[in-house]
């Protein structure tokens, strides 16, 4: 087989993600369906108001939270088949020169969605052995009838089938619309190159046309340099310029970039959905570990450390996968850039650096998403409820998280440039 | 000029090692074409990496540098500007006795010093960067010369109009011209080149062979390539024949062919 099951436990990072979104989604909906049977027991107004604000705190933790975690699983799933598929290019066509159909080698594919089993499954039992605790917290105050624990086949059927059945479901349908190329295209090296470079020529055209310079300008000018050049070359060569001309071009502008600067910035565009994903590392970094402290004071110091681990194994999963990804994806030209005589300190700069800024950008919509949260929670959700403290944000919470995420993150990254380090200037000429 | 002395290598574990290089002793001279031939497995490409720096040897030293004395380095080695020259970067592997420097004693560090101000190279499979066009493949070797020149040496390998052409988009031949473009454009002294012509049509290979040699003459740099291609070692002026890991013979052409003169 194609496809083993070695290749779905690279999946670790779906995996995770899915257990945090099914662990999330699985408490709240099951706490939201246990609450409803209650409903017809309560009988003042004030516990009523307490109702309504506990059913739609599950129904927004679950449709927030397990929608945005639901959502990442996708974009990493695709990310990662469509990874698979360019790196196994060859591989699959010889399989498709063999006569095998797009569907029958994409029928192999299902084995990603054991990854999103792995995951749900664990999200599932692990949100049954922290439920008693939570139902224990919720019926601590009495305002409400007591909240019993029941089990909901019908969510181990939306969280737990069906998302292995619909991943699975996708990663066929992903792989078989990749697999939609000419074997030819597959088999020679450069058909990614090809894609890329249609990309960066029209996204190279649209930069000239903004800066006033069309095309045909930008030929004449060329030729005319060239012929130029061409002329002075003659000169030498009959002898009638014995000297050479120091500059046969006219310098560049002083914005002229360096190469590090043109490969920092390449190595950000050619691969943006993991620049989505470090800024989704850092988003939930920044809002999760926040959002823990506040709720220490509005929920339950439970809620609070169980989002600060869910944030914190998201936030680190995620971007160990996108910088791994990154670094392996750049092994070529880090090695070729140690032959050349480029130090360690540079190619990490030109690799790395360009994720710095996104990752303190992520920090900093997770600072406003989880303060608008809040503050909606508090302002819309428990408005009418009596008792619930005053919201404010938190700067001293702020200054610690962002100094943890700066320490952390550089550590991360001194750590990668030790692993850039290791790549062998050799390797490049062993393949 | 480069001088090797009883270079050993070995790959394996240490129960199982197989010998790459056994004693190899050679003296390649400044401005010197000198080709490394041999059949395959017989150790050539093992010790172009280890003459440029790219591998430590098990034993034995590489050194480069003057005969002479320590004092005419300087003036050797400006005839190529560097950044590191320039900023007085010295080489903790430096033997003023011999007046020259022994890479293999250099760390990490300084031997990433020692490619980036000397040595350039030339592969068989080009390894360009596949998202950058002609000209940022260049100026990678440009920068760290400091070269702001880069266009003459694009301009000279005839690529001039592909500027903003991508290496996807260029046959085999140009993207060899634009690997030979960024070597130069980092103004090595040495430039080193694993079967350069290997993956090239004839006609293309002479042109590129032609576009190397020429821009030899012009820029003066000592060129050590590897081929099995018995015909290239008509262009050379030594000739290093090489047959299990040891040096058979060194011969020296007295005249040198052009790249259209040989067969191929």
């Amino acid at each position: 087989m194609l496809i083993g099951i070695k290749n779905a436990a690279k999946l670790i990072g779906i995996s995770i993600i899915a257990c945090c979104a099914v662990l999330v989604c699985t408490m709240f909906l099951n706490f939201y369906l246990d609450v409803r049977l209650i409903k017809g027991d309560i009988t003042s107004e004030l516990s009523m108001i307490f109702y309504e604000a506990q059913v739609s705190t599950a129904k927004v933790v679950c449709l927030v939270s397990g929608g945005c975690l639901f959502l990442t699983s996708v974009v990493m799933l695709i990310f990662y088949i469509k990874h698979y598929i360019d790196t196994h290019r060859k591989d699959l066509g010889i399989l498709k020169a063999l006569g095998y159909s797009n569907l029958q080698i994409a029928e192999n594919f299902w084995v990603f969605g054991i990854s999103v089993l792995m995951g749900t499954a664990l999200g599932f039992g692990g949100a049954f052995l922290i439920m008693p605790r939570f139902y224990a917290l919720q019926n601590k105050d009495k305002i409400l009838p007591e909240i019993a624990l029941h089990f909901h086949p019908v969510i181990f059927l939306y969280f737990v089938l069906l998302p292995v059945a619909g991943f699975s479901v996708l990663a066929i349908g992903y792989a078989w619309f990749q697999l939609k190329r000419s074997v030819l295209s597959l088999l020679k090296d450069d058909f990614r190159i090809q894609e890329k470079t249609k990309k960066a020529q029209s996204r190279q055209n649209g930069l000239r046309k903004k800066e006033g310079l069309n095309e045909q300008n930008r030929l004449r000018r060329q030729k005319e340099q060239n012929e130029q050049y061409r002329s002075q070359s003659q000169e030498e060569q009959d002898g009638q310029t014995t000297q050479k001309e120091p500059q046969r071009y006219s310098a560049e502008p002083s914005g002229e970039n360096s190469f590090l600067q043109d490969l920092k910035r390449n190595t950000l565009r050619s691969r943006k959905t993991l620049v989505f994903f470090i800024l989704f590392a850092s988003f939930c970094f920044s809002a999760m570990t926040q959002m823990s402290f506040s709720m220490k004071d509005l929920a339950s110091e439970m809620m609070g450390v169980m989002m600060m681990v869910i944030g914190l194994v998201l936030a680190f999963t995620t971007l160990f996968l996108a910088i791994t990804t990154v670094i392996n994806g750049n092994r070529k030209t880090i090695a070729m850039m140690r032959v050349f005589g480029y130090s360690q300190e540079e190619c990490c700069r030109a690799i790395l650096g360009g994720y710095r800024p996104v990752s303190y950008i992520g920090f900093a919509i997770g600072t406003g998403y989880q303060y608008a949260l809040l503050r909606l929670m508090v302002d819309i959700v428990f408005r009418d409820v009596e008792g619930i403290p005053a919201y404010q944000f938190d700067f001293p919470v702020l200054l610690i998280s962002l100094a943890v995420f700066v320490i952390v993150y550089e550590i991360l990254m001194h750590v990668y440039s030790e692993k850039i380090k290791k790549i062998s200037v050799k390797e490049i000429m062993t393949e | 000029m480069i001088k090797a002395e009883n270079i050993i290598k070995s790959y394996g574990n240490s129960g199982n090692r197989f010998p790459v290089l056994q004693g190899i002793c050679l003296e390649i001279q400044d401005g010197d074409f000198a080709v490394i031939l041999g059949a395959s497995g017989s150790g050539k490409s093992t010790l172009l990496n280890v003459l440029s720096g790219l591998e430590r040897p098990d034993s034995g030293k590489v050194y480069y540098g003057k005969q002479e004395h320590a004092s005419d380095k300087a003036d050797d080695r400006n005839r190529f500007p560097s950044p590191a020259i320039e900023q007085g970067i010295e080489y903790a592997g430096s033997d003023k006795a011999y007046g020259g420097t022994d890479i293999t004693a250099l760390s990490d560090r300084e031997l990433t010093a020692f490619r980036r101000e000397t040595v350039g190279f030339i592969f068989q499979q080009y390894y360009l960067l596949p998202n950058m066009d002609v000209e940022k493949n260049v100026k990678m070797g440009a920068d760290l010369a400091g070269n702001r020149e880069y266009k003459a040496v694009i301009e000279a390998v005839g690529l001039g109009e592909k500027l903003h052409k991508y290496p996807g988009e260029l046959s085999g031949g140009e993207q060899q011209r634009v690997s030979v473009a960024r070597a130069l454009a980092k103004k090595p002294q040495v430039l080193f080149l694993d079967e350069p012509t290997g993956a090239l049509d004839e006609q293309t290979g002479r042109q590129v062979l032609d576009y190397i040699c020429k821009l030899k003459d012009q820029y003066g740099f000592t060129i050590v390539m590897v081929t099995h291609n018995l015909n290239i070692a008509e262009m050379a002026k030594t000739v290093i024949r090489m047959n299990s890991g040891k040096i058979s013979h060194i011969d020296t052409n007295e005249t040198q062919k052009t790249a259209y003169e040989i067969g191929w």
